[in-house]
């Protein structure tokens, strides 16, 4: 087979990798979108309790179920730090945030597999308050 | 999963996200137009990053054999396989879902879980963002919780591998 032959046949090849994924990704894009218009930001501080351990799971379960792009995350964090939550739990937010995606779970589960998608996801929900506290143990701030 | 099951069951579960927004909109109705306009910008944004994500496609397709991926991020890869993963993620661009397809391609020809994972955990840090990021928590902190989350990432990726392993 000549070279050209080659990469026509792995641009068909990879276009058909990209539409199957197609309905998954535009599918997460939708749900992303409509739980980002659902969920109030103010609705964030409202739940938290102050004790660092608490607050570190409850950021860490906060930024699991909410998705979309880090700018948002950073924003939000910003502003919970000035409404007096803890670092601690802004951090656990932060990480989950980028880190785990409840969203994005079953695309994930359908591309990656569900073992690995379901073990990722929560290895890195439990990641996220251990990488808080040793963040900011590390910063001396606890 | 039959096969022709599996690969309907992106078109189901795109169905369940469409029956989603279909009932949001008899109970909120003022939220289906702003949500549509937020995918559409997430859409716009996105199709650089699939074009970049079909050519990257290809080439793998076209310049990369599953021996050389085994080489690289199979078994036995060691520190550069870590250093490929975290260095990958760390790179890579867009959401993470965008990202998906590439890495079950990598997976079927051989890649490592505890890579794949530690590159997802890795798309969290982004250099084009690090300078909004510091200006939000400073300096010491964002440096701090980098290199915390570049080993969380190994952490985590030895740990799905053993999980995964252990499951079958």
């Amino acid at each position: 087979m000549n070279s050209k032959k080659k990469i026509a046949e792995s641009a068909r090849k990879s276009a058909r990798v990209l539409w199957r994924s197609t309905p998954i990704l535009v599918g997460v894009v939708l749900l992303v979108s409509l739980a980002n218009t659902l969920i109030p930001k103010s609705a964030y501080t409202a739940v938290f309790s102050r004790i660092a351990l608490v607050d570190s799971f409850i950021g860490s379960a906060l930024g699991s179920i909410m998705a979309g792009n880090p700018v948002t995350s950073y924003v939000l964090g910003g502003e919970m730090l000035s409404q007096g939550v803890s670092l601690v739990a802004v951090t656990a937010f932060l990480v989950a945030w980028v880190t785990v995606g409840m969203v994005q779970l079953p695309a994930e589960a359908m591309l990656l597999g569900r073992k690995f998608a379901i073990t990722r996801n929560v290895t890195a929900f439990l990641l996220a308050i251990i990488v808080a506290i040793t963040t900011v143990a590390i910063l001396g701030l606890i | 999963m039959k096969k022709s099951e599996k690969s309907m069951a992106g078109w189901y579960f795109f169905l369940i996200v469409i029956a989603a927004y279909i009932a949001v909109f008899f109970v909120k109705s003022d939220a289906v137009i702003p949500s549509l306009a937020f995918f559409a910008s997430i859409i716009r944004k996105i199709v650089p990053i699939f074009v970049l994500i079909f050519a990257l496609l290809v080439a793998i397709d076209y310049y990369v054999k599953p021996e050389s991926i085994v080489r690289h991020l199979g078994k036995g890869s060691g520190a550069k396989g870590w250093a490929w993963a975290i260095a990958g993620g760390i790179i890579s661009t867009g959401p993470i879902y965008m990202w998906y397809p590439l890495l079950n391609e990598m997976q079927r020809k051989g890649a490592r879980s505890a890579y794949v994972a530690a590159f997802l955990y890795n798309r969290a840090l982004k250099p084009a963002l690090l300078p909004l990021f510091i200006y939000y928590f400073g300096l010491a902190y964002v440096a701090v919780l980098s290199i915390v989350m570049v080993i969380a990432s190994i952490i985590q990726g030895i740990a799905v591998e053993k999980i995964m392993e252990a499951k079958k």
